[in-house]
């Protein structure tokens, strides 16, 4: 109960600046979000399209690599190059998110049944027709889990970006590391597995829409 | 009119799947194009739509040379309809049927009257169907639907591709009597390919046998049945629609010789026991050497428990002489539920048959024998 | 190529300590490892055998996972203290998932003919488990033990920030004093370690996959 209170005085005192820690990592994990979709999913696309094994090979392996250096390695390596703050965590979170949005549309496009892609091609459909009519919507459930499940990862990742200078909840957990407050620490947590919870949740949602079976 | 002239394909890897292939496929009329696997059916259709180009001679769309005309132009004006179905899964059945009609941009009202109608054609309720998903259709529904789809641009010329080999066996003589009288009133150029030769008889105006890349024979069904060109010929079409007395095994396969009689000197509570123990509705009933009298019913005997058998049997219940055609005993079987008594010449109980039994084995075996070729 | 011959020189001068850090570095992940092993797999195996209780052990490992690693490590440093055993401890909970999940699967994903030979020749429950299921798991376990590694390898890199060493100490003393060299110093081995992990269990786990086809 006491703990409740000093619980409760505590985010009185300081909710404007949690509020802002919270904006900020919301503001790098949606940015890296729509980085990673926009890169990876016309990746994975044309991927699906070329017939260069090597190619395929190559960036997967590369993809791999990002995600196989270890984050706060990752976030330091990109340090020299640009710096420290928002944009260098933006960088290294997008090339950690590369391989799992790369795989599971890559994935997604390769399940559609041949036979829907023979229909199409057989009445008619153009190429670009072919794609955006037809492939993309048919692998759309597929590519919204991976959008989903890389989301959730990348609000856990950027909590790393504090270690950088960029700021989010992970600097309340800094911050309380450095003062043994165990109020900051969890309060960041928290707020870091709500907003994981919340954007699964409406992601869910979305994929239900366009979800046809 | 699409004339196949000198045609050939080799594929990029230097296979040549088709060798100088002369054909004609005349305007409204079913061609069927038959033959063992591999043997270029597909390749051949593929051909006319341009999914795969021939590498020599020419194929000429109504006198005009098909490589004059732009794939994408032609495919929208050819239906298609293949094997798997590939139904677009997005998309409710009104937008699979009309995605031709809207490439081609159409006015929505004309694409709706044209789904209705088709959906009608095939029997399905529009109102009930229009909004559904494919994954909520039967295998022979969606079917359906790949074949309206194909018609939906009112194109003159309708490719399919084994549409119905994934078929059960009763979607499959369903959909292929819906194809017959379909085509009476659309009067389509339909390229149909298959390996089955009932169905080739069944719906062909013109049958067209391949083998290895080349024409073997090119046909009405009845010619190619009274003058098939080779060995081939005769073992595709099946040794049994060339001998048609032979079609079916003797009745004495389909014989029980161990069924329950009754002798008429029991008593009626005696055949009851039998019955119920037996799940028979119905019992024969025989002299002490096995002649045949009639036969006891069930509901009869319950009814009347203190009469005799020999009061209680019926003597004009219909029975089957051993040496009957099997054929005519399946034309004589759509009257009958129950195990009929089959009697030899002197009017001797030999055995029961199971009508039920009779026509399961009839139609595994004919489906074997199609299976095999 | 100034920055990379005075890298060399820095990381030359500096062997002794910078092995040490990788020693230590990992230890830590070894120790983390070897204490999700021992207690994943009989989870797993428990999950397996138990239907009722495999989804109650799968959702606790995955929330688990839903904690940021940093987060993480500063919950457990409010009750345990700073120092090695409890970054030993994050490492644990944090490589726990795929060492459950993958033994779990591994043992569910049993060829039933298989079992039923096994069965047929008169085995009891649990000789089917140690003869039968756990060997023809151990693919599994061995892709789970190496995504648990690389992850291990990343989340040991902020053991510093909770009093434990390792590289991660190069790295953050870098990213502190703004030094490009004591970043790639730190980082770069760290890396290493990863990747080699990465390549050396997935090689041991295509060898257990071949042997086994
Ligand atoms: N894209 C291709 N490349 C090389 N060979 C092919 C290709 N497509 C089909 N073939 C070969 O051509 C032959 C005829 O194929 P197809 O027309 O599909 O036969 P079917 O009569 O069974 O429909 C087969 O031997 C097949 O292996
Ligand atoms: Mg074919």
């Amino acid at each position: 109960m006491i703990f409740f209170q000093g619980y409760m005085k505590y985010w009185r005192e300081d909710y404007s600046s949690i509020l802002a820690y919270m904006y900020e990592h919301m503001i790098i994990s949606l940015t890296v979000i729509a980085l990673s979709i926009t890169f990876s999913i016309p990746l994975a696309v044309y991927l699906t399209k070329i017939k260069s094994d090597l190619i395929k090979t190559i960036t997967f392996n590369i993809a791999n690599i990002f995600q196989t250096i270890p984050t706060i390695a990752l976030l330091a390596l990109v340090i020299p190059l640009f710096g420290i703050g928002f944009v260098p965590a933006v960088v290294a979170l997008f090339l950690y998110s590369l391989l799992p949005l790369l795989r599971n549309t890559y994935a997604g496009m390769n399940s559609i049944d041949p036979g829907i892609i023979e229909a199409a091609k057989g009445m008619g459909y153009g190429t670009i027709q072919r794609l955006f009519k037809i492939e993309l919507p048919v692998a759309l459930p597929y590519i919204m889990s991976g959008i989903r499940v890389t989301s959730v990862y990348i609000i856990s990742w950027t909590t790393l970006a504090a270690l950088i200078g960029a700021g989010g909840l992970g600097d309340l957990v800094l911050a309380g590391i450095g003062y043994n407050d165990s109020m900051m620490i969890f309060t960041g947590t928290f707020l870091a597995i709500i907003i994981a919870i919340s954007l699964d949740l409406v992601i869910n949602k979305i994929e239900k829409i366009f979800s046809y079976s | 009119m699409i004339e196949l002239k000198g045609v050939g394909k080799v594929y990029e890897d230097g296979f040549q799947a088709l060798n100088n292939i002369d054909l004609a496929f005349e305007n409204g009329k079913i061609n069927v194009l038959i033959g063992p696997s591999g043997c270029g059916k597909t390749t051949t259709m593929k051909l006319l739509n341009r999914l795969v180009d021939y590498t020599d001679g020419e194929i000429l769309l109504d006198g005009r040379n098909l490589k004059e005309i732009d794939p994408i132009e032609l495919r929208r004006q050819m239906g298609y309809v293949i094997q798997n179905i590939g139904l677009f899964p997005h998309m409710t059945i009104y937008n699979n049927v009309a995605a031709v009609p809207k490439l081609l941009k159409w006015p929505k009202e004309k694409i709706k009257k044209s789904v209705m109608e088709l959906l009608q054609l095939v029997n399905l309720d529009p109102d009930t169907y229009m909004n559904r998903f494919p994954s909520e259709l039967s295998g022979g529904q969606q079917q359906r639907i790949g074949v309206i789809r194909a018609l939906a641009a009112d194109s003159s010329i309708i490719l399919m591709d084994e549409p119905f080999s994934a078929l059960d066996p009763i979607s499959r003589e369903q959909l292929q009597d819906e194809l017959i009288s379909l085509q009476s009133e659309i009067n389509k150029t339909i390229i149909f390919v298959t390996h089955d030769m009932d169905e080739a008889l069944k719906i062909a105006d013109q049958i067209i046998l391949m083998k290895n890349g080349h024409i073997i024979q090119k046909d009405s069904p009845n010619n190619i049945i009274a003058n098939p060109a080779d060995e081939f010929v005769k073992d595709f079409i099946g040794k049994k629609r060339l001998t048609p007395k032979q079609k079916l095994p003797s009745l004495d396969n389909f014989i029980s010789k161990s069924f329950v009689s009754i002798q008429s000197d029991s008593s009626t509570a005696e055949a009851i026991k039998q019955m119920t123990a037996y799940k028979l509705t119905n019992i024969p009933v025989v002299t002490q050497d096995d002649m045949y009298l009639g036969s006891i019913n069930l509901y009869g005997a319950l009814d009347n428990q203190e009469e005799t058998i020999e009061n209680l049997v019926e003597s004009d219940t219909y029975t089957i002489e051993s040496t009957t055609e099997t054929v005519e005993v399946i034309n004589e079987l759509n009257s009958i539920n129950t195990t009929i008594p089959v009697v030899d010449g002197n009017g001797k109980l030999v055995g029961t048959l199971d009508p039920y039994q009779l026509l399961y084995e009839w139609r595994v075996t004919s489906e074997y024998e199609c299976g095999e070729q | 190529m100034n920055f990379i011959t005075e890298l060399a020189v820095y990381m030359a001068e500096n062997s002794n300590e910078l092995l040490a850090l990788t020693i230590e570095h990992i230890l830590m992940v070894a120790c983390g490892i070897a204490l999700s092993l021992v207690i994943g797999i009989p989870l797993g195996i428990l999950a397996a055998r138990f239907q009722k209780l495999a989804p109650v052990i799968i959702s606790i490992t995955n929330v688990i996972q839903l904690v940021p690693s940093l987060a993480m490590l500063a919950i457990l440093m409010l009750y345990l203290g700073f120092g090695f055993k409890t970054i030993a401890i994050g490492l644990f909970l944090y490589s726990l998932l795929p060492i459950v999940k993958n033994t779990y699967v591994g043992i569910k994903e049993v060829d039933d003919g298989i079992k039923e030979a096994g069965i047929g020749i008169g085995m009891s429950p649990l000789q089917l488990l140690a003869k039968i299921q756990f060997p023809l798991s151990i693919p599994y376990l061995m892709a789970g033990l190496r995504l648990a590694a690389v992850i291990a390898v990343s989340v040991a890199a902020i053991g510093p920030y909770i009093g434990a060493g390792g590289l991660g100490k190069e790295i953050i003393s870098g990213i502190s004093l703004q030094d490009d060299i004591k970043i790639y110093a730190g980082a770069i081995p760290a890396t290493l370690i990863a990747i080699i992990a990465d390549l050396a269990l997935g090689l041991v786990e295509r060898k257990t996959k071949k042997r086994l086809a």
